[in-house]
């Protein structure tokens, strides 16, 4: 297929990917800030929002404090942060668009219709409900997205690409949710594992729609280390680092197979998956969680771009 | 008293045409407010279908439904098959004329035409001095644009030579229709038109360079998703089952053009380029074009792609060429034109132009390089004022200018807010020339002026669009 169909598909579905990502993520920092909290705690929730989305640099030139308003605005519909989810979606259309006769009729119209609704958000200020009913329909249109994707689409390149961005997104924004909880510094009378804590660590899974996984999985109350262990290794987790990688191997696989040969996409999708399955989680935390989900996002922009110089230019 | 007008069903004295035997008592049974919910399912489907045209939903943008009228143009077999020599015919001659122009030019040395006709015609490409189309095919794609006056005369309005449109209405049309009214098609033995798109491909493929292997490869080459017809050139590469490609997605080495696949570079042989000869390649014409590829002229010249339609083609459609297209069959065929030309005045002759200035309040005055319906005055509608406007232009240069006398374009019955009302029509049908003939799909794309009375059919203008029943019969 061509490269450019093959890229326009895999930045669709990523952005797609990418603003529920931003959804959850501004959730789950709601359900944070909602947290009972001393009365000297200074609000960080909605920095740590922003550094997790990666747009603090953004959102400090226009701002100087981070508050729920402000934070919220500019992640959802702000025209001035060109990754705000609006502009998520727009991009994602944008790249629709240009590869309409490779999409579904039920894909179109996914993305379409959700580029239509937008409009009608077009100039507000999202506040309080009204911001949890926009996040709910975000999620809404993505899972319409994906399903459509996964229900619709001939097993082809075309679905294997749209499938990889997917995943790779999905990683991305598995791994700074989870980072999340690095930002939020403790406040300084709260002891680690106390009651703050464990709100925390809950919103996290929260955020990912996970409660009832972990403890269908864990049979226990929540622990950093056992959150971390399903977000992270658990090949039964469909958000899990793990299962992002054995999504992406798989599909380069496909592709692979279908061309007769193999590169460095490949390879590296390989390398990453085993690291995964033979990490344990013991070993992740002694060196350090925030180091490794760091060193795990600058990995998969790595394979990002080697998916990009090998077939998608 | 202006002689009656034409109708398709009802001719000039009101009994049913053989074309309408069963569709016309049909229409007459079927009441308004059925006939209404139609065509409201009719819009239903084209906004599913014809998708993109509908649900971009961009109010800055062009895109848009054209209307589409319920009640179809019925053509008999008899009348086709006259078209159809017709139009074979003169994309015969078209093509002759190509490569005589650009190659030996005896139709100059004939004094069959003026000189000046060829080399100040802003269409004539001198690049293509001297050249050869693959396998002399300059015209694998017309739209021929057709109206008709009377039981026996059709007119050729113009020729479309370089990237005509619209037979993506014509098959979606068809789709629509048989969708809505199962029982007509059940009726009536309707040509099918829905192998277009292979007929296309077959035509594309023969084409091919001699260069190019046994199973050439196609691509639908498109300014993009900002084009206005850019939903016409995905259908199109969809149903033909080829690549829509971009500029940017081709690339020419050792004048062979490539593709940009996921499994790197492909030998494209074939483009069905939808891009104007000036955006084709910034080495070649506009240099500041970012929708071409450079070097595919060079390529093409080396005889390593065709390109459907070939460079340079606009000099035979152009309007001011347009006068003398019945010489030009007879000169390279040695037959008498099948279809007729309007009579037209070319306003750089002298005795034409002072005829078209006296009789301005009769005639329809077009610029010879212009489309679309803009920029000409119909005399009979227009007031004082605008007429001497008109003149004053036309004084200022006249080889920009020809007059046609005003058609009483055939009308066929149309179903409007009133009900079903005779309006205006005219027919484009699409003819592919390949290395093996002519091959034209039955019937084509009918346009319609929607508002009462008016000549004016283009879709820039407010007309609409039916689908055109060739009966099998």
């Amino acid at each position: 297929m061509l490269s450019r169909h093959a890229d326009s598909l895999y930045w669709l579905s990523r952005y797609v990917e990418r603003a529920e990502s931003l959804a959850r993520i501004l959730d789950a920092t709601q359900r944070l800030a909602n947290a009972p909290t001393s009365a000297d705690k200074a609000s960080n929730e909605w920095e740590s929002c922003l550094e997790s989305a990666g747009a603090a640099d953004a959102f400090f030139e226009r701002y100087d404090t981070a508050n729920e308003a402000n934070v919220t605005e500019f992640l959802t519909l702000s025209p001035d942060n060109p990754g705000s989810i609006a502009n998520c979606l727009e991009i994602a259309r944008s790249n629709a668009r240009a590869v309409r006769t490779s999409l579904t009729v039920d894909m179109w119209e996914a993305i379409n219709t959700a580029w239509l609704d937008l409009r009608a958000y077009s100039g507000r200020k999202l506040q309080g409900e009204e911001a949890g009913r926009f996040l709910e329909w975000v999620k809404a249109v993505s899972l319409r997205f994906d399903g459509s994707a996964y229900r619709s689409m001939l097993r082809s390149e075309s679905y294997w690409f749209t499938r990889l961005g997917v995943y790779v997104e999905r990683a991305d924004t598995t791994a700074r949710i989870l980072d999340v909880k690095y930002h939020v510094l403790l406040p300084v009378t709260e002891r680690v594992g106390g009651s703050l804590d464990y709100m925390q660590w809950a919103a996290i899974l929260r955020a990912v729609s996970s409660v009832t996984a972990y403890h269908w999985v864990y049979r226990d109350s929540v622990k950093p280390w056992l959150v971390a262990d399903l977000l992270i290794l658990n090949p039964a987790m469909p958000r899990s680092l793990y299962s992002c990688y054995d999504g992406v191997v798989r599909h380069l696989e496909l592709i692979s197979d279908a061309h007769g040969r193999q590169g460095p996409a490949q390879r590296q999708a390989r390398a990453i998956r085993t690291r995964l399955a033979t990490t344990r989680i013991e070993d992740i935390f002694q060196s350090g969680l925030h180091e490794y989900i760091q060193a795990f996002i600058a990995d998969n922009n790595r394979l990002s771009q080697s998916v990009t110089t090998q077939y998608l230019v | 008293m202006p002689d009656p007008i034409f109708d398709e069903m009802k001719g000039t004295d009101g009994t049913i045409r053989p074309a309408y035997a069963k569709l016309g008592p049909w229409l007459d049974a079927m009441p308004t407010e059925r006939l209404a919910a139609r065509q409201r399912d009719a819009e239903a489907l084209f906004r599913r279908i014809g998708i993109t045209f509908a649900v971009y939903g961009d109010p800055t943008a062009n895109e848009r439904l054209i209307p589409f009228d319920v009640v179809p143009r019925v053509i008999d077999s008899n009348e086709w098959g006259l078209l159809q020599k017709g139009l074979t015919q003169r994309v015969k001659a078209l093509n002759a004329f190509l490569d005589d122009v650009y190659n030996r030019r005896e139709i100059l040395r004939a004094g069959k035409l003026p000189a000046e006709m060829i080399y100040s015609n802003p269409a004539f490409r001198p690049e293509m001095n001297g050249q050869k189309a693959p396998h002399d095919i300059w015209v694998h794609i017309a739209g021929i644009d057709m109206v008709r006056v009377d039981a026996e005369t059709f007119y050729v309005l113009e020729d479309n030579a370089r990237t005509p449109s619209g037979v993506s209405y014509m098959l979606e049309n068809r789709e629509v229709m048989m969708r809505l009214f199962p029982e007509l098609f059940a009726s009536h033995r309707v040509a099918p038109v829905e192998n277009y798109p292979d007929e296309l491909l077959k035509t594309l493929k023969s084409a091919a360079p001699s260069s190019a292997g046994d199973d050439p490869t196609v691509a639908v080459l498109t300014p993009g998703p900002y084009n206005s017809a850019y939903y016409e050139h995905s259908f199109l590469a969809d149903r033909v089952g080829v690549e829509l490609v971009e500029g940017r997605d081709l690339f020419v080495r050792d004048e062979i053009v490539y593709m940009r696949t996921t499994q790197g570079p492909k030998r494209v042989d074939v483009i069905y380029r939808r891009i104007d000869d000036d955006f084709l390649d910034p080495l070649a014409f506009r240099p500041d074009s970012a929708l071409g590829v450079p070097g595919l002229v060079g390529a093409y010249l080396a005889g390593k792609v065709t390109l459907a339609n070939a460079i340079g083609t606009g000099v035979a459609d152009d309007k001011a060429i347009y006068s003398y297209m019945p010489d030009i069959v007879r000169f390279y065929l040695g037959e008498e034109p099948i279809l007729k030309n309007v009579p037209t005045w070319r306003c750089r002759e002298p005795d034409a132009l002072k005829y078209v200035l006296e009789h301005l309040h009769e005639l329809v005055v077009k610029e010879v390089h212009g489309s679309g319906g803009y920029g000409m005055l119909i005399g009979p509608a227009a007031d004082k004022a605008t007429r001497e406007a008109f003149a004053e232009k036309i004084k200022a240069a006249p080889d920009g200018f020809i007059a046609q006398p005003t058609l009483a374009l055939s009308t066929a019955p149309t179903f409007v807010e009133s009900g079903l009302a005779p309006r205006h029509v005219d027919l484009r049908p699409f003819v592919l020339t390949g290395r093996d003939g002519v091959r034209i799909v039955p019937g084509g794309l009918t346009r319609v002026a929607l508002k009462e009375g008016s000549l004016v059919v283009n879709s820039s203008q407010g007309g609409g669009t039916k689908d055109t029943w060739v009966l099998d019969v």
